[in-house]
């Protein structure tokens, strides 16, 4: 069967000779346009004048068009509140699109870009957290509170108590292909657009609402990204509508790629966050309340800020019960780039925050973090699944275990924890107790240089928050010489779902992987998709296409049941094989007597997640599906004269659930963490005081490259399935491993902590400088 | 006509001599395997492979970023894309079929430009693979899987032959007007041209024509100065490094020479930018943060400057004027830089948010002579610390003639904010800046005592 195989990349082949196509590799028509937008240079005020008179001069230029050339909506939000694709009269960040040139190349659209002449009235600009809360810019009426117990009066009464605050940086998606679409007018006003988006389907509408046409006049169709980790959800919008207007207007194909500084000045990144925490616990390192606030530096526009702020607040508790919690948040409007969706969604910024606090009990009560987090998981549930089963309420019966399930703070239980057992295994395999103490020793002897270790958790809730959204379409075809179509609403941006989804088909037909064609998402084929987004690709549309594919594959045994006399449940679809009774037909064969006999060879299929209820005002009921798991251990070193630092070993246990291919459950892993660990450490997003963004390009912005990868990554998968009922048992895998990247983050807080008696209260990123000024405070 | 070879093809082809190669193989060869992800020669994406069968001296094939290479570049050179990497029967490459087989793609954005460093770095037999990875970004993998490919590709074979970056025929190719094949020609041409701009590696005017989108009408290219490109070692006890010399080639004396110095040059931007770069750029583009005045300057370089046939020297430290500001007059280039080798004492450091491929944050060099545990003379010199690479002068005063100690050393510090008041910017702060030089001078102390103080050289 191709289920749980560890597959490579279906499109790696292409990938590795260049062949691999993006949407500015697809072929143009000639007398293509090109595209690139004029931006406003400062913060806030309100345009004056524009006199674009050098810009519809330049060389190249066809047409350049404002906000009152548009023909229908000047919007391009993802939410309900409206983000217009070129100022109106108002700039409200440095960087934000004013106008559109339309010119016969990339470079000519780009050079005309910068000719305009715009004065504006400046207006004091909100930059930071702190401006925006003495201005009470922000988004909802008010803090938003989710809570369970009575915080204050827990930590009031504690034995121990801490207090602290710590900053959160933002972080740039850095996905090696920059945003790029491409428009191609076709007759009677429709329009077909290529988009490098997780979310054809919002493509798709906000063009058709910027053309003035409903959506079946409009086809978005994504083959593939060059990575989008949340950064292709909305941010794609701008570039779609415009070729799309423009391809409109003039009746030409229009392209549009942002250059990477373009890239990096207009679209939003990963949300940055203020957390203060109070924690009261026992002495012992218990905890007993903790109270949260929250600030969201959301940017101008609304966005996905809301959700994303949501889930941060849904991950305030992490891996730990936590009786007496309060989270307040603030979701707060500032003249930056509008902060979007970034691999974990607010829940990574959310978790950082009780990580942190439970780093800083350890510290007040002089204990091993990892023993203090474990001291403070949920409870295991009973035991369930294979050889656990047990038969309840008969004479002979076993007494039943007492039910341990827990409560988290939103009210969902606990039912799945399996971190307990997790990290006792990881505790073995990475060799922690002995590393700990022979670090303690490492760090007696080396004035200049120290070590830090730490283990960290991750509780990660599956399903969009927004509960409409966890629904998925497919559409499969058997063609009558058995070749499989497949076509599903996921997009596939690196992360091999359409890999993952064409093993489910060729399982459910039991034939070879490579009679599956995977195709591009196209919302001509499956409408009404939700965004590829929240970890929920695989289990949303694995569960769709496995739908459609049992519809064939039903009709298929029941035709030759049939013909054999024998019941449609025993037939078998094995090894290319169909097996009725103790006949044998290739499946070739099968397919092609059912086409002979007019069965339909084509179905669609649907899933819905199960179980889901959420009130995200209240803050209560039950919004996720399952919890994903996992735990990892880093070793880094810190140099206590400049702060500089590195990753020296990293063990990591991943659960899965019963994993669909564990090579690229594996790639996932890895790739998360290194993604985690970038952003808690050198990914630095530094704006200067007028609001301009100068860390714009690769040059500037630092990603982890090759050498920071740690030297000694051992991963491995927990062995266990999805209790439940998920496609094959498996788990989502996107976002949960981005977060094992803050046991990097507290390893260096580890070892700063060898510097002196203070806690560290380290920020981040722990840049080399963030790190030198923690060494500092350790050593007042 | 720039004439060069493509994926075994000889081209010829009439552009502004501005237009990158990146841009020419998409837009008109069509060619899209070769990826644009930064158009700044950071990322790597756009990685290909170039060999100049002109240049008996050369390493052999570069990896090279074509997004800030210029035709006249290439001219009489032989390139090949990710397109021209798998024989045309379709049989893989080693590393792209090892890439397969260890899943070092995802996303597939970056993976031709890694394809790309992983075939030079195989053809050249070379196990550092994070070395020769330094200049490409991936950021789906983390890396592991395609360092894992690189090992497993290692010990497999592939016909040495086959890559079609060999000329059987002598390209028949003319020189370019705009590329003088002599320092005599470069410096005849100059002079009557003194608004020109010279262009060696194109690793930094690169980026005014990519981001900056400035017209440079006038221009010249260096790479086929042969003369300029000589690391002379007949005077004794000096070494005279021709300002066309890459950082690559530099690299290979450095690091026997001056071991410290040589690391810093390793961590000089990535694989393909040190393969372009050159050392005369780097002085004479004059930046602050310029990674190699503060080690010349340490060590007492003297700077060789030419114009028409007359030839100027100075110590490297009085070619930088100002922020802007150099001692160089229209016409005028800077020809060769001299060195002495036997600096025994010479440590750099340099100071980044990340360790490979990012520029410095600060970046110091000292080099102190001692006598009787003394200090006899004491050399400082600092980038990234004011408008100059500049030396610590109140330090080095200081320093002289003490003891060499932990107390001198203590006294010392405080003289740094006499020497510096260096910025806030987005690489470090003014106050996080000198606080680590003046720990740079701890760490030497350290350094010279054999104590620990690399976390490079840290395992776990």
């Amino acid at each position: 069967m191709s289920i749980a195989k560890p597959h490579p990349h279906d499109a790696a082949p292409l990938h590795v000779t260049g062949a691999a196509r993006y949407v500015d590799d697809i072929p143009r028509p000639a007398g293509t346009l090109h595209l690139a937008f004029g931006t406003s240079t400062i913060a806030h005020g309100q345009i004056m004048s524009m006199d674009l008179t050098a810009v519809r001069g330049a060389t190249g230029v066809v047409t350049v068009l404002t906000a009152k050339d548009l023909p229908f909506a000047n919007d391009v939000s993802p939410s309900p509140s409206p983000e217009p694709l070129l100022a109106t009269d108002t700039v409200h960040f440095v960087g934000q699109p004013i106008f559109l040139v339309v010119a016969d190349s990339h470079l000519a659209a780009r050079k005309a870009a910068r000719l305009a002449v715009i004065t504006y009235d400046e207006r004091p600009a909100f930059l930071t957290i702190d401006d925006a809360l003495v201005a009470n810019s922000r988004f909802e009426e008010g803090p938003r509170l989710y809570q369970a117990g009575d915080a204050s009066k827990a930590v009031a009464t504690a034995p121990q108590s801490v207090e602290g605050v710590i900053e959160i940086g933002g972080q740039e998606h850095f996905y090696l292909e920059g945003q790029a679409a491409l428009a191609l007018p076709q007759e009677g006003g429709d329009m077909v657009v290529h988009s490098s988006s997780q979310h054809p389907t919002e493509i798709q509408h906000k063009v058709a609402d910027a053309l003035g046409v409903p959506m079946n006049a409009v086809r978005c169709e994504v083959r593939r990204m060059g990575g989008g980790f949340g950064g292709k959800e909305s941010q794609g919008n701008a570039l779609a509508v415009s070729c799309a207007i423009a391809a409109s207007l003039t009746g030409r194909p229009c392209a549009m790629r942002y250059d990477r500084d373009d890239d990096f000045v207009i679209t939003g990144k990963r949300h940055d966050f203020r957390i203060a925490y109070k924690a009261g616990f026992d002495d012992e390192g218990r905890i007993l309340g903790v109270e949260f606030i929250q600030y969201a530096r959301c940017g101008w526009s609304m966005d996905l800020s809301l959700p994303v702020a949501d889930r941060a607040m849904l991950h305030a508790d992490n891996a730990y019960y936590i009786p007496n919690l309060r989270v307040e948040s603030h979701r707060l409007k500032t003249n930056t780039q509008s902060n979007t969706a970034f691999r974990g969604f607010g829940g990574p910024q959310g978790m950082v925050g009780i990580e942190r606090v439970l780093d800083h009990v350890a510290h007040a009560v002089g204990r091993d973090p990892a023993d203090v987090r474990r001291l403070n998981y949920y409870a295991s549930p009973a035991p369930k699944g294979p050889g656990t089963a047990k038969r309840y309420g008969g004479k002979h019966s076993p007494t039943p275990v007492q039910s341990a399930v827990q409560t988290t703070h939103y009210g969902q239980q606990v039912e799945d924890f399996i971190l307990h057992e997790m990290t006792e295994r990881l505790i073995e395999t990475s060799d922690y107790s002995r590393r700990k103490a022979a670090i303690q020793a490492w760090n007696a002897d080396n004035p200049i240089l120290k070590k830090g270790l730490a283990l960290t958790p991750v509780k990660f809730g599956i399903s969009f928050t927004l509960t409409h959204l966890n629904q998925a379409g497919a559409l499969v075809h058997v063609y009558q010489d058995g070749s499989i179509l497949m076509n599903h609403g996921g997009t596939e941006m690196g992360q091999g779902l359409f890999q993952k989804v064409a093993q489910v088909a060729a399982a459910r037909f039991g034939v070879p992987l490579d009679r599956v064609k995977i195709t591009a998402t196209d919302t001509g084929k499956v409408p009404n998709t939700s965004a590829t987004a929240a970890s929920a690709g695989s289990d949303l549309n694995g569960m769709a296409v496995r739908a459609a594919c049992d519809t064939i594959r039903d009709r298929l045994a029941e035709f030759v049941a049939a013909r054999a006399q024998a019941d449609p449940k025993t037939v078998r679809f094995e090894d290319g094989t169909v097996h009725v009774g103790t006949e044998r037909m290739s499946f070739e064969e099968v397919v092609k007597d059912a086409y002979m006999a007019r069965i339909s060879l084509s179905s669609t299929g649907f899933y819905k997640t199960p179980k889901l209820e959420w009130d995200r005002i209240k803050g209560k009921g039950r919004p996720f599906f399952y919890f994903a798991y996992g735990v990892a251990a880093t070793e880094v070193v810190v140099d206590t004269l400049t702060g500089e630092n590195r990753i020296t070993r990293t063990d990591i246990l991943h659960d899965c659930g019963a994993s669909l291919n564990p090579a690229l459950d594996i790639g996932q892993i890895e790739g998360g963490y290194v993604q985690g660990v970038g952003w808690l450490t050198m990914e630095e997003l530094w704006w200067d005081d007028t609001g301009r963004l100068r860390t714009h390009a690769p040059s500037t912005y630092k990603i982890p490259a090759c050498s920071d990868r740690p030297d000694v990554l051992n991963v491995a998968l927990w062995d266990g399935e999805n209790r439940e009922d998920t496609i094959y048992r498996s788990k989502a895998v996107g976002e949960p491993p981005l977060m094992l990247g803050i046991s990097a983050f507290l390893a260096l807080s580890d070892a700063i902590a060898a510097c002196g008696n203070t806690y560290p209260a380290l920020d981040a990123p722990a840049t080399p400088e963030r790190v030198l000024m923690a060494i500092q405070r350790v050593r007042a | 006509m720039i004439t060069f070879s493509l994926n075994g093809e000889t081209v010829s082809v009439d552009a502004p001599p501005t237009t990158t190669l990146l841009d020419w193989l998409r837009e008109d060869r069509r060619l899209t395997g070769t990826k644009e992800g930064c158009n700044e020669g950071d990322c790597g994406a756009c990685t290909v492979m170039v060999s100049d069968p002109l240049n008996s001296d050369e390493q052999g094939p570069k990896a090279l970023n074509a997004c800030i290479l210029f035709l006249p570049q290439l001219h009489g050179k032989a390139v090949v894309t990710v397109e021209g990497v798998s024989k045309p029967d379709g049989d893989l490459h080693p590393v792209q079929q090892a890439m397969i087989d260890h899943n070092g793609s995802q996303c597939g954005f970056c993976t031709p430009g890694f394809i790309m460093s992983m075939v030079v770095s195989h053809l050249h037999g070379r196990r550092d693979h994070d070395v020769a990875l330094s200049g490409n970004l991936c950021r789906c993998t983390g890396y592991a899987p395609i360092v894992r490919a690189a090992r497993a590709a290692e010990d497999v074979d592939w016909p040495p032959d086959w890559l079609p970056d060999r000329l059987d025929d002598p390209l028949n190719e003319t020189p370019l007007d705009i590329a003088p094949e002599s320092v005599e020609a470069l410096a005849a041409w100059y002079l009557e041209n003194p608004d020109a701009t010279l262009i060696a590696g194109a690793t930094d005017v690169g980026l005014w024509v990519t981001k900056n989108l400035r017209q440079l009408d006038k221009v010249a290219f260096l790479n086929r100065c042969w003369d300029l490109q000589v690391i002379d070692v007949t005077k004794p006890g000096l070494l005279k490094v021709g300002a066309g010399v890459t950082m690559q080639a530099f690299l290979e004396f450095a690091k026997q020479i001056h071991p410290s110095y040589g690391a810093l040059v390793r961590r000089y931007g990535s694989e393909q930018v040190r393969a372009a770069a050159t050392i005369g750029g780097n002085i004479a583009n004059a930046s602050p943060i310029g990674d190699n005045p503060p080690p010349l300057i340490a060590i007492g370089a003297t700077l060789h400057l030419r114009k028409g046939d007359q030839q100027r020297d100075m110590p490297l430290e009085d070619f930088f004027l100002d922020y802007g500001k150099q001692d160089c007059q229209p016409g005028e280039f800077v020809e060769a830089i001299s060195m002495p080798r036997e600096v025994p004492s010479l440590r750099v450091y340099k100071l980044s948010k990340r360790f490979d491929q990012d520029i410095s944050a600060v970046c110091g060099a000292f080099n102190l002579e001692f006598e009787d545990d003394r200090v006899a003379s004491a050399r400082i010199a600092f980038g990234g610390m004011a408008g100059i690479p500049k030396r610590a002068s109140s330090v080095e005063n200081a320093l002289a003639g003490k003891p060499w100690s932990d107390d001198t050393i203590q006294a010392v510090l405080p003289l740094f904010g006499d020497d510096f008041t260096p910025m806030t910017d987005m690489r470090a702060s003014s106050t996080y800046r000198l606080e680590s030089a003046r720990n740079m001078l701890v760490r030497y102390f350290h350094d010279l005592s054999g104590r620990q103080i690399d976390v490079l050289e840290v395992r776990a």
